[in-house]
């Protein structure tokens, strides 16, 4: 029964990390085409891509959006969470779910949606309408992760800090920010995460800057090459040193 | 430092329901008022209404002589001390202590010394540089103590401070309150529902019930002589005897009592019924009697009214054997309306 438990486990890690494994293998692959065999170990790929200059370029791009959206929408998430989490409003309980409602939605339509909409309005697709569209889909989620974080023992604080003589924006910054920043933190980089790996709304939304998803996309229109495995490794490679400092840093002090 | 407050035909409705009927009180400067009631009486609406929190559906709030019907909590010269301390958790208790003054723009020095003399006047300077979490329950509530008399408020406002504590700790905080109630002079006004604790820090006791004030007095009068039955009986323990007018006196089941003649129900405290006292109420049989330290927690069955069980805390080493007969005598009668 012990082995069999340990099996399952061995199994469900496979099943989740061995496409990345494989990712990562063939990325080192010698020779044109990253499949079996494996011909031995080379760096040209990754010297190549680190040489792309429209990769690179993607990549810088992909950083700007990703960092830009994510903190509008966990601005404008905290802001609804915390005007939600204080005042009774008439149909509060429909507007909360009207915020929420896009994370319904997929973001197929909600591209669709955008572009439409911006072409009536005369915004061209460039890399802040990619940006406002990620907005759209990481603002419920802030707001859902911000919501979730402000319970009782914070409505009280900011009932003493205002009773104690401090002003909204005071009340905000000084007590509410900190009191939920593991939660803060945790939107922020959720959203990050989402917005780097986006690719149909980053698709129809952008035109002459692309950022890295639509690059790759591109690539992998003239076929398969261990380059593109390289290029996925090196984002691979990013997201797990991001998991990793924030699970050391931020996640164990907050759990203290 | 100190101001008076004065409520003026305050009534309070949270939608259809009325929390508060048409309440005035007024409470001197420096006064430490107690409000005493059974959970949902409209106290903590109350002490809502006078921090700002709620704005009244109807009259005013004057605190210092000025109206503050429609001024927030931020600017009224009030403090809370909240029932869960409401401490900020990423603080040290310097600066949850120091929060106030920053608010009011005072430099780090000013308020960094003021908060440490406010934190040893509760006994917890040596502990400024440390976070709430690594307190206990008192020490918290010191630190909020400390926290809300830090900016000098004319007003303080406790909402059931003490509930959360044992009994020998709020024995302990109900002595520390008061003196430094005292030492500072600022006006306290102490929401609870015990009242014990009402009794041992109270100048006077406001008992409310159903949004209404039943009574308002010192913590004598409220307890000797209580001016309705819910307030009797809300503040201890209380025999109950259904009197008439009968001649000079009055007739009840245990047969005509030579007290002020009155219609209603006679109460008397256990502690008023005993061997000897200002007039007799008839033999009775003691059937149960237990130990309880300070006194002897007796009952009687009346020989007039054998179903009937009167109360009786006798002192130390001084009650009958139980099935004795003996007479019972009354003092401090009060004879009460029945509610409506």
């Amino acid at each position: 029964m012990r082995y069999l438990s340990w099996a399952y486990l061995a199994a469900m890690f496979g099943f989740i990390l061995l496409p990345v494994a494989v990712l990562v293998v063939f990325s080192f692959q010698d020779g044109r085409l990253p499949v079996p065999p494996f011909n031995g170990p080379t760096a040209e790929w990754y010297a190549k891509v680190l040489g792309d200059r429209d990769l690179m370029a993607a990549l810088g791009n992909s950083m700007l959006v990703a960092l830009a959206s994510s903190a509008v929408a966990l601005t404008l998430g905290f802001l609804a969470a915390a005007g939600f989490a204080q005042a009774r409003l008439p149909g509060g309980a429909l507007m909360r779910g009207l915020i929420i409602a896009p994370m319904t939605v997929s973001y197929l339509i909600i591209g669709l949606g955008l572009l439409q909409m911006f072409n009536w309005a005369g915004v061209r697709p460039s890399l802040m309408a990619t940006g406002i569209g990620h907005v759209v889909i990481n603002l419920p989620l802030c707001f859902a992760i911000l919501s979730a974080a402000i319970g009782a023992p914070q409505k009280s604080a900011l009932k003493a800090a205002r009773d104690l003589g401090a002003g909204e924006a005071q009340v905000l910054l000084l007590i509410l920010a900190p009191m939920i920043a593991p939660s803060l933190a945790a939107a922020f980089f959720l959203s990050f995460t989402f917005s780097w790996d986006e690719f149909i709304i980053a698709f129809l939304l952008t035109r002459f800057d692309v950022t890295l998803p639509v690059e790759i996309w591109s690539m992998l229109r003239s076929g398969l090459s261990p380059e593109t495995n390289a290029v996925g490794s090196l984002v691979f490679l990013v997201s797990v040193l991001l998991v990793v400092t924030l699970e050391l840093t931020l996640f164990r002090k907050a759990s203290k | 430092m100190t101001a008076d407050v004065e409520i003026r035909g305050v009534e309070h409705r949270f939608g259809h329901f009325t929390a508060l009927h048409r309440i005035d009180l007024s409470i001197a400067a420096g006064e430490f008022v107690v409000l005493l009631g059974p959970s949902g009486c409209g106290k903590t609406t109350l002490l809502s209404l006078i921090g700002g929190f709620l704005t009244p559906s109807e009259g005013q709030v004057l605190i210092g002589g000025r109206d503050m019907t429609h001024v927030g909590p931020k600017l009224r010269p009030t403090t809370t001390m909240f029932q869960d301390y409401a401490l900020f958790p990423h603080m040290t208790l310097r600066d949850n202590v120091g929060f106030g003054l920053r608010m009011r723009g005072q430099s780090r020095r000013a308020r960094d010394a003021k908060a440490v003399e406010m934190l040893a006047m509760v006994g917890l300077d040596d502990k400024a540089g440390r976070k709430p979490h690594a307190l206990s329950g008192g020490q918290r509530q010191r630190v909020a103590l400390a926290r809300a008399l830090a900016v000098e408020p004319d007003v303080l406002l406790l909402d059931e401070p003490l509930g959360a504590l044992d009994l020998k700790l709020r024995r302990q905080m109900q002595d520390e309150l008061k003196a430094i109630q005292r030492r500072v002079g600022t006006t306290f006004i102490h929401v609870t529902h015990d009242q014990e604790e009402a009794m041992a820090i109270a100048d006077r006791i406001v008992v409310m019930n159903a949004g209404q004030i039943e009574h308002c007095g010192t913590p004598e009068e409220v307890y000797l002589r209580p001016r309705t039955l819910f307030s009797a009986n809300f503040m201890g323990e209380l025999n109950r005897l259904p009197v008439r007018p009968a001649g000079e006196g009055v007739a009840s089941p245990l047969g005509p009592l030579p007290v002020p003649p009155a219609e209603g129900i006679l109460c008397l405290r256990p502690e008023s019924v005993g061997l000897s006292g200002s007039f007799s109420l008839g033999r009775a049989r003691l059937t149960e009697a237990a130990f309880f330290g300070a006194h002897h927690r007796c009952r009687f069955a009346p020989l007039a009214a054998p179903d009937m069980r009167l109360v009786a805390h006798l002192p130390q080493g001084s009650h009958p054997e139980i099935g004795a007969e003996v007479e019972l005598f009354g003092r401090d009668p009060v004879i009460l309306p029945e509610a409506a």
